[in-house]
């Protein structure tokens, strides 16, 4: 089974990398572009096929090392 | 007094920090590689700077789960000194061993110069020879030095007087003109509240010599040097 986890930063934080390339957008004559907002996205290979230890694995990955919960905010689903 | 140096790939301060307690200031000082789970009696613990593990995934998160850092935590959860510049800032708070994060700088480019501190307490053993206010002149170079923690979190820190160093100018008026990347409240360093841990973005270890720029360093590494093991216990 494969995890694919979405990392961004919370949205109290301001991001200076999205806000760079939300300016190359409106350079390039792009009209009616909101806020850019830059991630990770993550793929997590596993032996198991029991789906729901897979989450609780994957979701405890988020919190130990995946994510710093501090400044960044993560979703994922499962893929079997 | 013997400084244990904890050496990661992609260290590369770890021999500026050897220079600065061994030759100028006359420590023994032990370079521990991060898979080491000894730290050879130090008295002290120093997180060098550098880009541990090229910053994969998040600066300082590789190297907070290296072997060592189980040791370096419980040597300061038993109020023992440890002082992590830059690099070593960023392995602190991903320890946790400090509060917050230190986010991408706001104008997103690498800041490499000379910055004025204002010391801001001298209530703490990494500051113990010099007065509330006065000014140091130390070299930054990062990219991603943006101290950031939730309001709570800083108002706490501002509180319990654990905010050490902040950016000044050269009067030690605090602006945002003289911010160099964006951090809260122009926080240079935080110790947590025991005050046995010290984060700083500065680099002490390179202010060492008039021929370096600067000798303000020594102060900082001089006060730890002396007062660094009254905490313990």
């Amino acid at each position: 089974m494969k995890s694919k986890i979405n990392v961004t930063l919370k949205s109290s934080i301001l991001d200076p990398q999205g806000t760079a390339v939300e300016h190359a957008i409106e350079a390039l004559g792009y009209n009616g572009v909101g806020s850019v907002r830059i991630g990770k996205y993550i793929e997590v290979e596993f032996d198991s096929s029991d789906k729901s230890a897979v989450e609780a694995q994957t979701k405890e990955l988020c919190e130990k090392l995946l994510t710093n919960t501090v400044i960044e905010t993560y979703s994922f689903e499962v893929e079997e | 007094m013997k400084i244990g140096i904890i050496v990661f790939p992609g260290s590369n301060c770890d021999h500026d920090a050897e220079y600065a307690f061994k030759d100028v200031l006359g420590c023994d000082v032990k370079m521990i590689w991060h898979k080491s789970h000894d730290l050879e009696g130090a008295d002290m613990i120093f997180l060098p700077g550098g880009f541990s593990y090229g910053d994969y995934l998040r600066s300082g998160s590789m190297a907070s789960h290296s072997p060592v850092m189980k040791d370096v935590i419980e040597f300061a959860n038993q109020g023992r000194p440890v002082m992590g510049v830059c690099n070593g800032f960023q392995v602190l708070t991903e320890s946790h061993l400090l509060p917050g994060a230190l986010l991408r700088n706001t104008h997103l480019k690498f800041a490499c110069k000379m910055t004025t501190l204002r010391v801001e307490t001298e209530k703490s053993i990494f500051t113990q020879n010099m007065n509330k206010g006065a000014l140091l002149e130390i070299p930054i170079a990062h990219g991603e030095g943006n101290y950031y923690a939730d309001v709570d979190v800083i108002n706490a820190l501002e509180d319990n007087g654990q905010v050490v160093f902040r950016y000044a100018d050269s009067k030690g008026n605090i602006t945002e003109d003289v911010n160099p990347n964006g951090s809260i409240n122009n926080i240079a360093g935080i110790m947590n509240k025991k005050g046995n841990v010290l984060g700083m973005m500065p680099h002490p270890e390179r202010a060492v010599a008039h021929e370096l720029g600067s000798a303000d360093g020594v102060h900082i590494l001089k006060s730890l040097i002396e007062h660094g093991l009254e905490i313990v216990g």
